[in-house]
C-alpha cells in the first residue's frame, strides 16, 4: 500500500510514460468492482469534478508532501483509517485521470489541458460519450488522445484537420456545416442552446449537464467546486507548542544542531563590531519625556552658583495704562494734532507704540496687528540687549539743597530799595561814597559828575566835565575831601568842598602845597584848573596819553592809580602821587589787557586784573608775589577784602570767583548766581558782606564771613537778590558800592538812576 | 626697577569681558547655535561700566559677554547635543543624496534630542525664582497656543502650549488667584497672585494671526521650547501645592455630568479631554478629596505701635481679598455666542460664579439658556429678541470692571445698547498729583460704600462744578491781592517814568490804604526765597540732578494738567451738545 500511495503522488506529474501502468491498475480495479457500476459512475463523476477543480492546488500540496514525505513515513502517526481514505482518494483520482485519458482516446484529441474551463468542457464531452467508454475499451492500446500537443488551436483554423496522429495521418475535425442562420435557428429553437458550448480543441458542441452548470456557477462565485468539501476542517498540528511525550519523528538529530553555526557567528560578530565602533546605534526607545513633568524643585538646595551673583534679572514689561484700554476715557484719546505728531515721530521717539483707540463694544475690537512683533522684540531684548545694573537715583530733591544758615540769622544786610537818585540823563558808569558816608558821587555818560546827599537823595552839586565819565573814586582818607574822576584821557581831581572847612582846607593844601614836578616826566602832564572849572571844584587835570578807564586811590589817599587798557603797550597803568604831582609807570612789560587795579588796604601790595588772571605785586620789593587764575574768560571787575586776604573777581561770563590768598591761586569758590555778565563787585568795609551787580538787572548780596583761623574756610551765603534797575540797551546794573558804615548798598544802572538799598 | 612691564588691557575689567565673536569661537559654535544656547541658558550681554577700557581703547559698538558666563557655557552638555545634531543632519543629507532609504529611516529613528530639565533647575534654583520669571513664558505660550497649525512651528509645540496654558488657567481657577484683568487693544491682560508673586500675562484676541515676515520664528521657537519646559514644571509644582492631580483630571462628579452629552461627535476621544479641560467649566480632581479647603485662621500676634497699624491694614486687605475671591459666588451666568467665551468663563470661574454657554459654542456647557435660575446673561449685541424677566442682560465689560473694582458694580450702566463707561486700567496707581480720571473717582466712591443714585449724581456733578467755581473764586481772591499790588507797582512805575522824563509830578495826596500783611504768606515767600538762594549755592553736579528731577516733576504736572484740560473741554462739548438737543 505504501508504495502505491507514493506512486499516486508522483502520478500527478504529467509524465506520460507512467500512464500505461496506471491504466492497467485501473483496469484491474474496475474489474474488481463491477457490482455497482451505476453508483460508481455517479461518484466518479463527482470526484472527477472535484479533481478538476482541485488539480493545481493539489499539485502544490503534493510538492510539499514530497519534501517531507520521509518524515511522514517515519512519523508513525498515520492510523490505518486515514491511510485507507488516502488510498481511496488516490484510487479515485486515478480513475479520474483514467477517464481523462479515455476521453482523449475517444475523441482522438490527445492534448492535456491546463485551462480549467477547457477541462470542464472536456469533462462534458467525456460525459456525453460516457456510454461509449466501455465499448472502445478494447482499443486501449491505441493512443486516442489528441496528439497535436499543447498548441494554439487557431493555427489549424483554416484546415479541415486539427493535427496528426502517430502515423502521420490527419486527424479531421468533425464535419460542421452550420452557418449564421443555422446558429440563429438553433438559438431560437434549441432549449439547450444556452448550455451548449463549443469545444475548440475538438471542434464539437457540448451540452453541459445540470451538475456542470452548477459547478460553473459555484466557480464563478469563487466557491469550491465540490459541494461536500469542508474548507474549514479542524487542523491537526504535528509541531505544536505543547511539549509532547514522544518525538514527532524518530530521526536522530544532526550534528549541526549541536554545534553553533559559523555563518550566524560571522553575522553576529559583524553586528557586534559595528555597534562597538558606534556605526550602529541600538534603537532608542521612544522617550516622550517632553511634556512629562515632575517636581523639579523637590530638593531645593540653596547653593547659589557664582553666576547668580552677577545675574541681572530682566526687567518686566511695563504694565499698561489707561491709554491702552479698548474703551479709554475720552481725554486719553489723541487729538488731531497729537495724532499728526505721533505719525511724524520716529517710532523710537514715540511715547506709545500704538494709537489709543476707543471701541463702543468688545465685539468690535480687532486683532492687534503688531502683537507678534512685540513679543518678538521682547525676545530680542531678553537675549540680545546688554544689561547693566543702574542705580536708580532715589533722591529727595530737597535733600540736594545745601543746608545754609538762614539769611535772617545773618542780618544786617540790605533788603529793600529805599531811595532812588535821579538826575543823570545817561548811563551812570561809576559811583563812589565819601569816607564819611554822607556824600555820594556819580559819574555818567552825560558828561557830568554829580554829588548827592545820601540820606535825602538831593543832588548837591553837578559838575559838567565835558565827556563821558568812566570812573569816579572818592579819596579814602577821611581828612581830605577829594574825588578823582576819569574821562577820556584825563583824570580830574575835584574838591567838592562838601565837608568841614578844616577838611576842605586840608585837601586844598594837599593839592596846592606840592612842588612843581620835574619837567622830564614824559607821558603825563599835570595842570591846574582855571576859571570856570575852578569854580566848579576841579582842581587838577592829569593828562594821560590814552583813554583812562579806571582810577583807584591808595588807602592813605596820596597815591592814585589809573588804568589805560591797551593790548600792545606796556604803558597801561600809571601811579600818581597827588601831593608831589608825580607819575610813574610801574611796569616795564605788557602782561595783557589790564581790566582793573586796586591797592591793598593795609600792606604795600598792588592788585592788577588782566583778562584771565589777577597779579599781585609787592610795591616795596617791586616784584610779583602771586598770580591768581580766575578760571573765567574775561574779568570785568575786582574788589579786595578790607582784611586784604581775599579777592573777588566778577567776569563777563556770569561768574564771581572768590580767592583766598592764603589758600591757593585758584578760586576758592565760583559763584554762578547771575544770568548775565557781572559788571561790578564790592566788599563792605565793616560788615561781612559782598555784592555783585550784573547785566540781568539784579544785585546779589552775599554774606561772606572770613575767619581769622586759617583752617576755616570762608562761609559764603547768598542772602538777598535786589532788583530795581531797568534793563536798557541790554545793560543792567553797572556799578555797585557799599556804604562805608551802614549795611547799605548803592547801585548805578544803565537806566540813569542810582538806587539805595537798605 | 625690577618687575615685569605692565601691559595694558591685561588686568582689570578688560579681562572680565569677552566679545561675542570671541565667545563663539571659544565655544566652537555657529552663530545660530550660539544664539540658541544663550537663549536656553539665559546668557545675555553685559554693558561694561567703562566701555573703552574693556574694548581695548576703542569705542566701537560691540556686545560683551561676561567671560565667566562663557566659561560656564563650556561645560554645558547641551553643546554636545548641538554638535550631535549637526552630525545627524549631515548624515541624513548624505543618506538622502544616496537615496538610501533604510539608512534615512534608521537615522531618523535615532534623531538626537535633548532635555532642558537641568537648565531650568540651574537657571531657577528655587521655585520662587521660576515664578518670578513666568510672565514671559505665559505670554509666549498663550500666543503660540493661538497659532494655526500650519507650518510656522511644530504642531506638537502648539498642542503642548495649549495644554500648558489650559493647565495654568485651571490652576488659577482652582486657587482663585486672579486679581486684575484689563481689556486692552492688544489683548486681555490678566494679573494673578501666586505664592505672593504678582504674575501678569497677556492673551491675544482669538483671531487668525497675520504672520509678519520680519520676525525670526526660530528665535521664538527656541524661547518657547524653554518656556514650555519651565511652565510644565511650574504647573506640576503648583498643582501639587493645591493637592490637585497632575496632569489635571476633571472631578469625577463633573466628568459624569459632562459624559452625558454627545461628545463623540464633537471631537476625537483623545482631544476631547483637553477640550473639556479647556472649557474651564468643571472643577479638578484632587489627590486628597477634601470637601473644601479649610481656611486657616491667621493667628493673632500681640503687636504694638506701628506694627499694630500695619497688622490692621494687612488684615483689612486680606479681608478685602477674601471678599473679592467670592465676588461672583451665587451668580449664574450665561454667555451668548458672540462674547469671548474662554476669557469670560475663566474670569467668572475665578471668582466663584457659575457659567454656561450655548452647546454649539463649546463642549462643557452645564445648563441651557432656558434655565430660570440664571441671574446674568452676558450679551454683546445691540438688543436681543427673547428676554427673560428674571435676569440681567449685560455687556461683557461689566464682569471685567467688577473684578477690578472688587465690588459688584451697578448693572444699569452696562445694559444692552447703553454707551459703556470707559474701561480703566487697574494697573495704574495714582499718586497724589497725578491725574485721576473722574470715572475712577466714581468707582472709588462706590468702593467706599457711597451710593449715589442717578439723579443725585447729576446734582453732584453740578455741586462739584459749584465747588470748583468757589475754588476758583478763592484763587481769584489771591489773584486780586496780587493784582492790587501789581496796580500799585504800576502806578509807582508810572510815576518813576514821569520823573525820569523830567515832568513835574502832579502833587496829589491820596488817602493811604492800610496794607494788610498776611503773615503766613510772608513766611511762605521768605521760605521760597530762602530756597531759591540755597539753590544758587548748589554744586554743579547736584544742581544738574536737581534740575532733572524738578523737570520730571514739572512735566508730570504738565501732563496731568493737559489731561484735565482735555477732559474738561470734552465734557463741555458734550454738555453743550446735550443742551442743544434738549432745546
Amino acid at each position: 500500500m505504501e508504495e502505491s500511495s507514493s506512486g499516486d503522488m508522483r502520478s500527478i506529474e504529467p509524465s506520460k510514460e507512467s500512464t500505461k501502468v496506471r491504466r492497467k491498475s485501473v483496469k484491474k480495479r474496475s474489474q474488481e468492482e463491477p457490482e455497482e457500476p451505476e453508483e460508481q459512475e455517479e461518484q466518479e463523476e463527482q470526484e472527477e469534478i472535484f479533481d478538476f477543480n482541485k488539480k493545481p492546488a493539489e499539485e502544490e500540496e503534493e510538492d510539499e508532501d514530497l519534501s517531507d514525505s520521509e518524515d511522514s513515513v517515519y512519523s508513525g502517526l498515520e492510523d490505518s483509517g486515514s491511510e485507507s481514505e488516502d488510498e481511496e482518494d488516490g484510487e479515485e483520482e486515478e480513475e479520474g485521470s483514467d477517464d481523462d485519458d479515455d476521453d482523449g482516446e475517444d475523441l482522438k484529441t490527445g492534448t492535456e489541458q491546463t485551462q480549467q474551463i477547457e477541462e470542464q468542457q472536456e469533462a462534458g464531452a467525456r460525459k456525453e460519450n460516457q456510454e461509449d467508454e466501455y465499448e472502445r475499451d478494447s482499443s486501449d492500446e491505441e493512443d486516442i488522445r489528441n496528439t497535436v500537443g499543447n498548441i494554439p488551436m487557431e493555427w489549424y483554423k483554416d484546415f479541415p484537420h486539427i493535427g496528426y496522429d502517430l502515423d502521420g495521418k490527419k486527424i479531421y475535425k468533425p464535419i460542421r456545416n452550420k452557418d449564421e442562420l443555422d446558429d440563429f435557428l438553433d438559438k431560437m429553437e434549441n432549449p439547450e442552446y444556452w448550455r451548449t458550448v463549443h469545444d475548440k480543441k475538438t471542434g464539437s458542441d457540448i451540452v453541459l449537464s445540470d451538475e456542470q452548470v452548477e459547478l460553473v456557477n459555484r466557480l464563478q462565485k469563487g466557491q469550491f467546486g465540490d459541494v461536500n468539501f469542508n474548507e474549514y476542517q479542524p487542523q491537526v498540528e504535528f509541531f505544536s507548542s505543547d511539549l509532547m511525550l514522544h518525538p514527532v519523528t524518530n530521526r536522530p538529530a544532526d550534528k549541526r544542531s549541536f554545534i553553533p553555526s559559523l555563518v550566524e557567528k560571522e553575522k553576529v560578530s559583524k553586528l557586534v563590531h559595528a555597534i562597538k565602533m558606534g556605526w550602529i546605534k541600538p534603537r532608542r526607545q521612544e522617550d516622550d519625556s517632553r511634556g512629562r513633568y515632575y517636581d523639579l524643585w523637590a530638593s531645593e538646595d540653596s547653593s547659589i552658583l557664582a553666576r547668580h551673583r552677577m545675574h541681572l534679572p530682566a526687567p518686566k514689561t511695563p504694565l499698561p495704562g489707561h491709554h491702552e484700554s479698548y474703551n479709554p476715557p475720552p481725554e486719553y484719546l489723541f487729538t488731531d494734532e497729537e495724532r499728526a505728531l505721533w505719525e511724524q515721530q520716529d517710532p523710537s521717539d514715540r511715547k506709545f507704540p500704538f494709537v489709543p483707540r476707543a471701541f463702543s463694544s468688545l465685539r468690535q475690537v480687532p486683532a492687534f496687528p503688531r502683537f507678534i512683533h512685540e513679543r518678538f522684540e521682547r525676545c530680542l531684548d531678553l537675549y540680545l540687549c546688554p544689561r547693566q545694573r543702574k542705580m536708580r537715583v532715589n533722591v529727595n530733591p530737597e535733600d540736594l539743597i545745601p543746608k545754609l544758615p538762614k539769611p535772617k540769622d545773618l542780618q544786617p544786610f540790605p533788603t529793600t530799595q529805599s531811595l532812588v537818585y535821579r538826575g543823570h540823563s545817561g548811563l551812570v558808569r561809576s559811583i563812589s561814597v565819601s569816607p564819611s558816608g554822607q556824600w555820594l558821587a556819580s559819574g555818567s555818560d552825560d558828561g557830568s559828575v554829580r554829588f548827592w546827599e545820601v540820606r535825602t537823595s538831593r543832588c548837591m552839586k553837578t559838575v559838567q566835565v565835558g565827556g563821558a565819565v568812566k570812573s569816579v573814586a572818592w579819596n579814602p582818607n577821611p581828612s581830605v575831601c577829594l574825588l578823582a574822576a576819569a574821562l577820556d584821557s584825563v583824570v580830574l581831581i575835584l574838591s567838592p568842598s562838601l565837608a568841614d572847612r578844616q577838611v576842605v582846607s586840608s585837601s586844598e593844601r594837599l593839592l596846592s602845597g606840592q612842588q612843581e614836578p620835574s619837567e622830564e616826566a614824559g607821558p603825563v602832564t599835570w595842570t591846574d584848573a582855571e576859571g570856570e572849572e575852578l569854580n566848579q571844584g576841579i582842581r587838577l587835570k592829569i593828562q594821560h596819553p590814552k583813554g583812562v578807564q579806571q582810577v583807584a586811590w591808595h588807602a592813605k589817599g596820596d597815591y592814585l592809580a589809573s588804568v589805560m587798557p591797551d593790548h600792545s603797550s606796556h604803558l597801561q597803568v600809571l601811579i600818581h602821587q597827588v601831593s608831589r604831582r608825580r607819575s610813574q609807570n610801574p611796569f616795564r612789560k605788557n602782561k595783557g589787557l589790564v581790566q582793573s587795579v586796586a591797592f591793598h588796604p593795609i600792606r604795600p601790595y598792588f592788585f592788577l586784573a588782566t583778562q584771565r588772571s589777577v597779579r599781585i605785586y609787592n610795591l616795596v620789593k617791586q616784584e610779583m608775589t602771586k598770580k591768581l587764575q580766575a578760571n573765567s574768560k574775561w574779568i570785568s571787575s575786582m574788589a579786595v577784602h578790607p582784611g586784604g586776604d581775599h579777592v573777588i573777581c566778577g567776569s563777563y561770563d556770569c561768574r564771581l570767583s572768590w580767592f583766598d590768598l592764603d589758600l591757593s591761586t585758584k578760586p576758592y569758590k565760583m559763584l554762578r548766581h547771575h544770568k548775565k555778565a557781572v559788571r561790578g563787585v564790592a566788599y563792605h568795609r565793616l560788615y561781612p558782606l559782598f555784592a555783585s551787580a550784573s547785566d540781568d538787572g539784579s544785585v546779589i548780596v552775599c554774606h561772606g564771613t572770613v575767619y581769622n583761623d586759617l583752617l576755616q574756610n570762608p562761609l559764603l551765603v547768598p542772602v538777598k537778590v535786589l532788583r530795581g534797575h531797568l534793563i536798557t540797551h541790554d545793560l543792567g546794573v553797572l556799578d555797585v558800592t557799599f556804604h562805608p558804615t551802614q549795611p547799605w548798598i548803592f547801585s548805578s544802572g544803565a537806566d540813569a538812576t542810582i538806587r539805595l538799598f537798605t | 626697577m625690577g618687575g615685569l612691564q605692565k601691559k595694558k588691557f591685561e588686568r582689570g575689567s578688560a579681562t572680565n569681558y569677552i566679545t561675542r565673536n570671541k565667545a563663539r569661537k571659544k565655544l566652537q559654535l555657529s552663530l545660530p547655535d550660539f544664539r540658541r544656547l544663550c537663549i536656553l541658558k539665559g546668557i545675555y550681554p553685559h554693558e561694561p561700566k567703562h566701555k573703552k577700557k574693556v574694548n581695548k581703547g576703542s569705542t566701537a559698538a560691540r556686545t560683551f559677554y561676561l567671560l565667566k558666563d562663557i566659561r560656564f557655557l563650556l561645560h554645558e552638555p547641551i553643546v554636545a547635543k548641538f554638535r550631535d545634531y549637526k552630525v545627524f543632519v549631515r548624515k541624513l543629507k548624505r543618506a538622502y543624496g544616496k537615496t538610501e532609504w533604510s539608512a534615512v529611516e534608521r537615522l531618523k529613528e535615532n534623531k538626537p534630542t535633548y532635555k532642558l530639565d537641568h537648565i531650568i533647575k540651574e537657571r531657577y534654583p528655587t521655585f520662587i525664582d521660576a515664578l518670578r520669571d513666568i510672565d514671559d513664558a505665559l505670554c509666549m505660550c498663550f500666543l503660540f497656543s493661538t497659532f494655526a497649525r500650519t507650518g510656522k512651528c511644530h504642531v506638537q509645540t502648539i498642542q503642548l502650549c495649549r495644554r500648558l496654558t489650559v493647565e495654568w488657567m485651571n490652576f488659577v481657577i482652582a486657587s482663585r488667584a486672579l486679581r486684575k484683568v484689563f481689556i486692552s487693544i492688544k489683548g486681555i491682560y490678566y494679573q494673578a497672585e501666586v505664592m505672593g508673586q504678582l504674575i501678569t500675562w497677556l492673551v491675544p484676541y482669538q483671531f487668525a494671526h497675520d504672520h509678519p515676515t520680519d520676525v525670526d520664528y526660530r528665535v521664538m521657537a527656541t524661547f518657547t521650547e524653554m518656556y514650555t519646559t519651565l511652565l510644565g514644571f511650574v504647573n506640576f509644582r503648583l498643582y501639587h501645592s493645591l493637592n490637585l492631580v497632575y496632569p489635571p483630571k476633571l472631578d469625577s462628579k463633573a466628568e459624569t455630568e459632562l459624559k452625558e452629552k454627545d461628545e463623540a461627535d464633537y471631537a476625537m476621544n483623545s482631544e476631547s479631554y483637553l477640550e473639556k479641560l479647556s472649557a474651564l467649566s468643571a472643577s479638578l480632581a484632587r489627590v486628597v478629596s477634601t470637601a473644601e479647603e479649610e481656611e486657616a485662621e491667621v493667628d493673632q500676634f500681640p503687636a504694638d505701635g506701628e506694627d499694630m497699624e500695619n497688622m490692621e491694614a494687612r488684615e483689612k486687605e486680606q479681608k478685602q481679598q477674601e471678599a473679592q475671591k467670592k465676588l461672583f459666588e451665587g451668580l449664574k451666568f450665561f454667555l451668548n455666542r458672540e462674547v469671548p467665551r474662554e476669557s469670560l468663563a475663566f474670569l467668572i470661574r475665578c471668582f466663584g460664579g457659575e457659567v454656561s454657554w450655548d452647546k454649539s459654542v463649546c463642549i462643557g456647557s452645564t445648563y441651557e439658556v432656558t434655565d430660570e435660575t440664571i441671574t446674568h446673561q452676558i450679551v454683546d449685541r445691540p438688543n436681543i429678541d427673547k428676554q427673560y424677566i428674571n435676569r440681567y442682560y449685560i455687556q461683557p465689560q461689566w464682569a471685567y470692571d467688577c473684578v477690578n473694582a472688587k465690588i459688584l458694580l451697578p448693572v444699569e450702566d452696562y445694559f444692552l445698547g447703553v454707551t459703556l463707561p470707559p474701561h480703566l486700567s487697574p494697573f495704574v496707581e495714582e499718586k497724589d498729583g497725578d491725574y485721576v480720571p473722574p470715572e475712577k473717582l466714581k468707582i472709588m466712591a462706590l468702593q467706599r460704600g457711597e451710593k449715589p443714585a442717578q439723579e443725585q449724581e447729576d446734582e453732584e456733578v453740578e455741586d462739584e462744578e459749584g465747588e470748583d467755581e468757589e475754588g476758583e473764586e478763592e484763587e481769584d481772591d489771591d489773584n486780586e491781592e496780587d493784582e492790587e499790588e501789581e496796580a500799585e507797582e504800576k502806578t509807582l512805575k508810572k510815576m518813576e517814568e514821569q520823573r525820569s522824563q523830567g515832568k513835574s509830578l502832579q502833587v496829589k495826596v491820596t488817602p493811604g490804604k492800610v496794607k494788610v500783611e498776611n503773615p503766613a504768606r510772608l513766611e511762605q515767600e521768605e521760605k521760597a526765597e530762602e530756597k531759591r538762594l540755597a539753590i544758587m549755592m548748589m554744586k554743579k553736579k547736584e544742581k544738574y540732578l536737581y534740575d532733572k528731577i524738578m523737570f520730571g516733576k514739572k512735566r508730570k504736572v504738565r501732563e496731568a494738567n493737559k489731561l484735565a484740560a482735555k477732559r474738561k473741554a470734552h465734557d463741555d462739548a458734550e454738555k453743550s451738545k446735550k443742551k442743544k438737543t434738549r432745546k
